[in-house]
């Protein structure tokens, strides 16, 4: 393929397989516009954008659409991204949810500017305190799949549904603080598998 | 300079103690909040290290969401459309922005971004009204919930009140205490209907706060006529 040595990756997290692969694609998009790393990204995320824009409650039109849109913005913003920051998957969910926001409830959506002269930097750490986040999804995916049922349906109506956990306390007839207790649990165990294991 | 480094933020900026809550930055990560909610969670991460983080964290877990979601076989026919588009439409590719070189602060307040895009830099330019003594309000077109800058009076007491909904209360310059601490910049109290409040503004300066309300107020003390988010009949 055309896109290979030219990025900087931390090879601390890198690991074989496909998901440095992708992150590999969106730089080289970004830097060549390269057509066969951008087809690469489609034919991974776009079956599953597919099936998040539905299971958010579009038509089979509209999410075709979402999803034609949401690639022709990674396209446009691949030079944006950065593997240091953030995976493939989760810098293409962030553009899909605030796609959906914006085709499905026509509202903007605030979000900090990391530019913005007001902007508290964080706090220095020593090395051992480091908060450094592991990229590599897949023990988080692994993780997820094995949450109890109970906590994994709650994620799943707040990432895919986009509902708030108050909507899911009602629309589940659970109290607020059973549902709010089992993000907690559910998130807890995910922290795990997401700090400085590497 | 304590005192100016609080105000003004950056480098010496304070980091907050009053955070807004896992389930709310949940929301926040999975897009369920409302334009309303989300400019005050935002304008809270620009000053806030660690729910930044937090954040991070959870977008963490909706990328892997959606790398969970099935993995149907790809349709040639959309990559075909999407790659014609890319020949075809304006898709110019975006920059990286550069970091603002001016310093927009106005009469030493420096405004968090997205609210500063929200409201410009310079307050005295806002339509502020007198609500009760002590209170100044400016009330914001924001759709999703009521939205507006309160200004406490150095020293003024808020009359008592509950809410039937949660409010949001994101402290941007001077302080104010009530029966549950002390409030900052950056800090955010989460008032819900099982807090009965009755904010009192520090003594050296104007507190100046962000502040959300999703439903209407309840109020327990005297009162004569009020307007939320503090106060309303
Ligand atoms: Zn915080």
């Amino acid at each position: 393929m055309a896109f290979n040595g030219m990025m900087s990756i931390d090879t601390s997290t890198a690991q074989p397989g496909g998901r440095e692969a992708l992150d590999r694609a969106l730089v080289a998009i970004g830097a060549e516009r390269d057509r066969a790393a951008f087809a690469l990204v489609f034919r991974h995320f776009a079956p599953r954008l597919r099936a998040f824009m539905i299971r958010g409650g579009c038509d089979r039109g509209d999410a075709e659409e979402i999803v034609q849109d949401v690639m022709v913005t990674v396209w446009r913003r691949a030079e944006t991204f950065d593997p240091r920051q953030a995976s493939a998957s989760t810098w293409i969910f962030t553009i899909a949810r605030n796609r959906r926001i914006d085709r499905l409830r026509r509202e903007r959506r605030p979000e900090l500017d990391p530019n913005d002269p007001a902007l508290v930097p964080d706090a220095p750490r020593s090395a051992d305190q480091s908060l450094a986040l592991s990229q590599d999804t897949r023990r988080l995916e692994s993780a997820i799949a094995t949450l109890p049922q109970e906590q994994r349906d709650i994620l799943e109506r707040a990432y895919y549904d986009e509902k708030p956990h108050s909507v899911i306390a009602e629309e589940t007839g659970l109290p607020l603080g059973t549902v709010k207790s089992r993000l907690r649990l559910a998130l807890g165990r995910l922290r795990k598998e997401v700090r400085d294991h590497g | 300079m304590g005192e100016i480094e609080r105000t003004l933020g950056g480098d010496g900026g304070r980091l907050p103690v009053h955070h807004i809550g896992e389930e709310l930055l949940l929301d926040y990560a999975a897009g369920a909040t409302s334009e309303a909610m989300s400019l005050l969670i935002a304008s809270h991460l620009a000053l806030c290290p660690m729910c930044r983080q937090q954040l991070a964290e959870l977008e963490l877990v909706g990328g892997a969401m959606l790398d969970a979601l099935p993995d149907d076989e790809c349709d040639e026919a959309s990559l075909d459309a999407v790659l014609a588009r890319l020949d075809r439409d304006d898709v110019t590719p975006v920059q990286p922005t550069a970091p603002v070189a001016a310093d927009p602060a106005v009469d030493g307040i420096l405004l968090p971004e997205p609210l500063r895009s929200y409201v410009g830099s310079d307050l005295n330019k806002l339509g502020w009204k007198r609500r009760i003594r002590g209170l100044d309000e400016c009330v914001l077109p924001v759709g999703g919930a009521r939205v507006s800058l309160m200004r406490i009076h150095q020293g003024a007491s808020m009359p008592k009140h509950t809410h039937a909904g949660n409010e949001l209360t994101l402290v941007l310059t001077g302080g104010f205490t009530d029966a549950r601490g002390s409030y900052l910049r950056g800090d955010v109290a989460v008032t819900d209907q099982h807090v009965d409040h009755q904010p009192t503004a520090d003594l050296d300066e104007d507190c100046l706060c962000l502040a959300v309300v999703d439903a209407p107020l309840r109020l327990t003390g005297r009162m004569t006529r009020f307007l939320n988010p503090f106060l309303r009949i």
